[in-house]
């Protein structure tokens, strides 16, 4: 018999991830691209990407994840649709599984994840605020004409970081500029905002928790060493970057996908490589038939209708038979 | 004089039955809307709490359907809600909306003024019928509160999910047309036998998950974003303490009758939280306490961004769920609050709650 193999796609904020894991749960293709607000586009282009690295390879199954979750669902067509807080969580389990913390920071949004004799006992998520995520260190690599790669070095080469105010976003880099202006080094503000940026991390979604070690740090923001730096005199315990630590949630996915395609022996729903062939496009419309002003969601493949989305009345999507008759004729 | 009210749930069934009663020309706003928040936002301070947002937006809607008279209740619950019918009257005023808000309570126990200001809305007064109607709607909201209950059931059990809805959406809307005591009565019998005749599977053992929190966020539909149903059609079991009929019952005419009042939440929460702090806070652990003690999966715990009685219970909680083992969920919601992000949580927090019944089932079978 030939080898399965399962896809995971993670359609986040700021990157799209794919993953193809084998039977042994091994990574054999991974691509981490950047979604640039338009997740089909880029998710088609990872589709491409995998195509070109093996069209001959055979998917059995395929689970998607992140805010995008949905519409990657209907594009790729997936067995299964899962929350990230969950896909993080199977991840870092599978390459760790004594793990008790996790944490993860991702393009908007953050999220500590706490497990207990293998199983997700507790979960916080930023709520009102992103500051401190992937986007506003972006932003200020950007503004500090650093390439966001080397942003860790710098921070390590600080000698004594300078303190930065890290609830929020727009103050920070008010407050960046400031100790620019007095004369601080760029190595010392980096840093400094690292260690600002892992002290609101754990103000805003640590607080009553309590974070056992092992410990371990995902996400795009992972790659950063300054912060994993500032993380581990924060909490004064080793934190571990995963192998995979930049599509864990992709990875995640993959597992989910292969999990239920193997214990319900059913068919995958995958509709295969050459979908990103196929010419998407999305429609929004605003419903004016009630006051609630649905901002309708429709997406077209080849001028075909294939999902619909965002009413909460169900007239459009279809979950009311009444109106789905009506539309049909 | 056209009357209206703010929307909090079904409250408008109740209010709509007694003004029916009396005769007297109203208005219902239309339910809340995306287009209610956009109102009301535009009107109110940004930090004021949410449900000061939406029913500000509310009582703007029925000035458009030709409102001019709006009843509103206080209260001297130490939380902001007690001022918000000042509050709605003065930004009522100065957007130049002609509508004047009349605030059933007695003011420092005042219980002439709330006659004379009830004698105002009914055009004379008539004492022995006044009693009457309020015990009638009373009972009325009990039996409102007992068809959620039945919902709330119904959805984790249905065989064909969103049967249980239909049935319930169509008494919302149903409502708005029936008039009178004896006519509801009627409606609520009808759809109780709907109900009841929906087809469930009992052999299921759904999760059972408690909500608590801020009143108006649970039990206003709109403003929880309608995670009731939502849980239900997920196959969750729900239940919530806080209810219409209570808070009528207990917090409005016990209160102001000074009778003894049912309060197992305040004993429920003593060792955590010994006083009444102002809102629900105390209702909120009290509850917590009480959903673990009956061995409930999950608590959800909801209220408006901002709520300071809740933040107290928020601080509070983890405590509860190390103590008694329960996992808490909190959702803050505003009118900025993305669905997406919120139902991100509440599905991950359904996986936690099916993993630890899942393990608990392992280890008893193990056994």
């Amino acid at each position: 018999m030939s080898k399965k193999f399962f896809l995971g796609v993670d359609v986040g904020s700021v990157s799209t991830n794919l993953v193809v894991i084998d039977d042994e749960d091994r990574l054999v293709f991974k691509k981490y691209l950047r979604t640039n607000g338009q997740p089909i586009v880029s998710l088609c282009k990872g589709l491409d990407n995998l195509t070109g690295f093996d069209k001959e390879l055979e998917i059995s199954g395929v689970g998607t994840t992140g805010s995008g979750r949905r519409l990657a669902s209907v594009i790729v067509g997936a067995d299964i649709i899962k929350n990230e807080i969950t896909a993080h969580a199977v991840a870092a389990q599978k390459l760790m599984p004594q793990v008790n913390t996790i944490i993860e920071i991702g393009g908007q949004d953050s999220k500590l994840i706490i497990l207990r004799d293998g199983i997700v006992y507790d979960f916080a998520m930023n709520t009102v605020c992103a500051a401190g995520t992937g986007s506003f260190l972006d932003r200020q690599a950007e503004r500090l004409r650093i390439p966001i790669e080397d942003f860790g070095t710098y921070a390590l080469q600080a000698s004594a970081p300078v303190r930065i105010a890290g609830r929020c976003a727009v103050f920070a880099e008010s407050d960046m500029i400031h100790k620019q202006q007095t004369g601080h080094g760029m190595a010392e503000i980096i840093a400094g905002l690292c260690e600002a940026l892992a002290r609101n991390f754990l103000n805003n979604l640590a607080k009553g928790k309590e974070l056992k070690a092992p410990i371990v740090f995902q996400g795009g923001v992972a790659a950063n060493i300054g912060m994993v730096a500032a993380f581990e005199k924060a909490l004064a315990e080793k934190i571990t970057v995963l192998k995979y630590y930049d599509v864990m949630g992709a990875y995640g996915a993959a597992l989910l996908a292969k999990e239920k395609v193997l214990s319900s022996n059913q068919k995958t729903k995958f509709l295969g490589l050459n979908t990103s062939r196929q010419e998407y496009k999305t429609l929004s419309i605003e419903c004016q038939d009630c006051s609630n002003c649905c901002e309708v969601l429709k997406i077209l493949a080849n001028g075909q209708e294939i999902a619909c989305w965002g009413d909460k009345c169900g007239k459009w999507s279809g979950s009311n038979k009444k109106y789905t008759q009506e539309s049909a004729s | 004089m056209k009357i209206t009210f703010p929307h909090m749930g079904n409250v408008y069934m109740i209010a709509k039955c007694l003004l029916d009663e009396f005769q007297l020309d109203y208005v219902i706003p239309p339910f809340q809307s995306k287009k209610t928040l956009e109102i009301g936002t535009r009107y109110t301070p940004e930090g004021a709490c949410l449900p000061l947002k939406i029913t500000v937006g509310s009582l703007i809607e029925a000035a458009e359907l030709g409102a001019d008279t709006a009843l509103m209740v206080g209260g001297a619950g130490p939380c902001r809600f007690g001022y918000y019918c000042r509050m709605q009257q003065e930004i009522l005023n100065d957007i130049g909306c002609n509508m004047e808000i009349i605030t059933l309570e007695a003011p420092n126990g005042d219980a002439w003024e709330l006659l004379r200001r009830i004698k105002r809305v009914t055009k004379g007064m008539n004492i022995p019928k006044l009693i009457r109607v309020l015990t009638q709607i009373t009972r009325l909201s009990i039996q409102i509160d007992e068809i959620e209950k039945i919902c709330l059931r119904n959805r984790s059990y249905e065989t064909v999910k969103g049967t249980t809805n239909r049935i319930y959406q169509e008494f919302r809307v149903q409502a708005f047309t029936t008039a009178g005591v004896k006519e509801f009565k009627k409606l609520i019998k009808e759809t109780r036998s709907k109900l009841q005749k929906v087809s469930l599977n009992l052999d299921q053992k759904p999760l059972r998950i408690g909500i608590v929190g801020e009143i108006y966020g649970n039990i206003d539909p709109y403003t929880k974003m309608f995670l009731e149903q939502r849980l239900g059609e997920m196959g969750i079991y729900v239940h919530r303490y806080v209810t219409i009929s209570d808070w009528i019952v207990e917090h409005i005419i016990k209160k102001e009758l000074r009778l003894p009042r049912k309060k197992p939440y305040a004993a429920a929460a003593r060792p955590y939280l010994n006083t009444m702090i102002g809102g629900h806070a105390q209702e909120t652990v009290g509850h917590t306490v009480m959903y673990a003690e009956q061995d409930y999966d999950g608590v959800i715990q909801i209220y408006p961004l901002g709520c300071m009685p809740e933040i107290v219970a928020q601080g509070i909680l983890p405590r509860v769920s190390v103590d008694l083992d329960i996992p808490v969920l909190t959702l803050i919601i505003d009118e900025m609050t993305g669905e997406a992000g919120y139902m991100t949580r509440v599905e991950a927090f359904i996986d936690l709650l099916q993993a630890r019944r899942k393990i608990t089932l392992d280890r008893s079978r193990a056994v």
